[in-house]
């Protein structure tokens, strides 16, 4: 390896053309040599990099695009689980339905509920506890190490410790409730606890990864920049304010669209939750989310079709989500 | 060897954003950085490793205990003596054994595979030129959007066409389009490998295959480290498709034992949390040996994302 970064290093100018001609032949036979050499070479560089990216692409467009164009197709027909390969064409039928369904706009807003109880309380979290490993820290690595061992921890093994935590008679945080002379939660049925819980669940998972992503992106600015903030005069705060968020923005929006892509799709944690009650997501569905209903319509009342319609207006959804993402995006870029 | 190969040459251009190696030297220099923490900031972040660890701890504790232990209140603080029964009962009761084998066979295949097509991609992306090079990088970026939820119906659908429930191919292969790893693997060689290592074996004569080979490889083995163990973490942990595939006296992955051992109407809770404990340990372990370079591996992803 060594050898060839010696080679490398020295410089060869006016090196386009590869193959040395072998020295002492024949002129002519060099001459067609290279020139096979070159049309090789010429196939090589062209076709390529083609090659390299093309399983991706072919592997994308296997089990991710025409899945998804499928399942549109699959939306528009009714298909039972026991014969997903038998199709009956319904037309917007699939759709109808679940838009009469209360369970689905009750799924939608749970979604929601969740999306943002785990969301916003995660990010801002991280963006304090980045801001905090940013320092100078004695034992800097443990801080970091630590905080991603929630994200080492399976969403199956992270759910099935907090329903004991979160339990009503004997769990640890009722307990502790308590003990402070509070009322005790029953986490489970309480509509708003129950999403609480579940929240906390993604909550502890995903905030120390990403406060180690704001991290990076706060190391990455430039000092000067508070050097000069500080001229002025700016307080720690005020620089804060107006050199650390500003230029975070973009690392921001990024873990914007992941936790919202992510919170659009809980469902093991709601699942684990209540193992017994299952996809319904509670007694009375107050924890059911866009996922579980998914599962719950294709899966455990055997419709597939219907449980495509879900997905596609989960698709829909996402892509409103988008667009307002980017529009507020760009005013906020706008107005500074 | 990796010591030379990792060290990007000094005339690759200076990239602000570039951090992982160097960073404890320059670190003062940072924002921030050249602050002492002060006695608040370490009472925080002594709450957040509290916050971090308990769960995981208790998971422990509550697998040492009997049942009757944890309907009690108070709950447990410390260690009871049925730890090791507890794991082996959990061990044979949720068929653990082979539920790590092909844990570890899916997430090993998947792993290696995603790792050695995002690494050929991520040199395509970075390094090569070809017509069309950055709006296929933006369809890359854009498959990242797509929520993988959206596939399962069709997906399930092939598997039974297939009659591929129950094996484990039926959860590899979909496993195997990964965006992030050619994003990964992009943004580490534009920064670590130099134009001029791959321009010396062209001369030489090399075709683009031996350059992946020869020049790629070995210059981006830290980061296909990195992302081999971020994504086998990943299928480790994965859930929903591996409990829609497989079942869990078939041939489940550990995620699928674990939520059958949460059923049942009387469940064994400290069963439930020695499963649990069995089924994080391997990756906890890996995170306390290879902590480090994953910490630096998803920070380095993470600038200009």
């Amino acid at each position: 390896m060594t050898t060839r970064h010696d080679t490398a290093a020295s410089p060869v100018k006016g090196g386009a053309a590869p193959g040395r001609p072998p020295g002492g032949r024949g002129a002519a036979e060099a001459d067609r040599k290279r020139a096979k050499l070159s049309r090789r070479w010429q196939r090589d560089i062209r076709w390529s990099p083609y090659a390299f990216v093309s399983p991706f692409f072919l592997l994308f467009v296997a089990f991710g695009l025409f899945p998804l164009i499928y399942t549109g197709w699959a939306s528009l027909h009714t298909v039972e689980l026991t014969a997903p390969t038998d199709m009956k064409w319904t037309g917007l039928d699939n759709y109808t339905r679940i838009f009469d369904d209360d369970f689905f706009w009750n799924a939608a807003k749970n979604t929601l509920w969740i999306g943002i109880i785990s969301t916003v309380p995660q990010l801002l979290m991280a963006m304090g506890l980045a801001h905090i490993l940013n320092y100078k820290l004695r034992a800097s690595t443990f801080y970091r190490v630590v905080m991603l061992a929630p994200y080492a921890t399976s969403i199956a093994a992270a759910s099935l410790v907090f329903v004991l935590l979160f339990g009503r008679d004997y769990g640890m945080i009722n307990w502790v409730l308590d003990l402070v002379g509070l009322d005790k939660i029953d986490w489970q049925n309480g509509s708003w606890a129950s999403k609480f819980a579940v929240s906390s669940i993604v909550i502890w998972r995903w905030t120390g990864y990403n406060a180690l992503i704001y991290l990076a992106a706060m190391q990455a600015i430039p000092q000067d920049l508070y050097e000069s903030a500080a001229l002025d005069g700016a307080s720690r705060w005020r620089q804060f304010i107006h050199v650390t968020l500003p230029s975070l923005r973009p690392t921001i929006l990024f873990t914007v669209v992941v936790s919202t892509i992510g919170a659009s799709q809980v469902f093991g944690e709601p699942l684990l939750f209540d193992a017994n009650k299952g996809a319904s997501g509670g007694s009375q569905h107050q924890f059911q989310t866009l996922g579980l209903y998914l599962y719950e319509q294709g899966w455990v009342n055997q419709h597939l079709g219907r449980a495509s319609a879900i997905a596609w207006a989960m698709f829909l959804i996402l892509i409103v989500i988008g667009i307002l993402n980017a529009v507020i995006s760009r005013r906020l870029r706008a107005s500074s | 060897m990796t010591t030379t190969m990792t060290k990007p040459p000094a005339d690759a251009a200076p990239d602000p954003s570039r951090k992982g190696r160097g960073r404890r030297g320059s670190k003062s220099s940072r924002a921030g950085g050249h602050l002492h923490a002060g006695p608040i900031a370490y009472i925080i972040l002594a709450l957040f490793t509290i916050g971090s660890l308990f769960p995981l701890v208790w998971t422990a504790i509550a697998a040492s205990r009997d049942n009757q232990r944890l309907a009690q209140t108070p709950p447990p603080f410390w260690f009871g003596g049925n730890l090791f029964d507890k794991l082996e009962i959990a061990w044979n009761d949720a068929n653990l054994g082979e539920a790590f084998l092909n844990t570890t066979i899916v997430a090993g295949i998947s792993a290696f595979t995603i790792v050695f097509l995002s690494t050929i991609a991520g040199f395509a992306f970075a390094k090569l030129r070809f017509r069309g090079r950055n709006a296929l990088m933006l369809i890359v970026i854009g498959t990242m959007m797509v929520p993988p939820q959206l596939s399962i119906i069709p997906l399930y659908m092939m598997v039974a066409k297939l009659d591929w429930s129950d094996q484990l191919q039926a959860v590899i292969l979909p496993s195997l389009v990964n965006a992030f790893g050619v994003f990964f693997m992009r943004q580490y060689l534009l920064q670590a490998l130099p134009d001029e290592i791959i321009e010396a074996a062209r001369v030489d004569g090399a075709s683009s295959w031996r350059v992946v080979w020869h020049v790629v490889f070995p210059a981006a083995r830290p980061a296909m480290a990195v992302l081999g163990m971020l994504m086998f973490v990943q299928s480790w942990n994965d859930f929903l498709w591996p409990f829609l595939v497989l079942t869990q006296n078939g041939s489940p992955t550990v995620q699928v034992a674990l939520a059958g051992l949460g059923r049942g109407y009387t469940p064994d809770q400290s069963l439930i949390m020695a499963g649990a404990l069995l089924g994080t340990l391997p990756l906890l372990l890996v995170f306390a040996i290879f902590g480090k370079q994953i910490v630096g591996g998803i920070m380095q992803g993470a600038v200009k994302g």
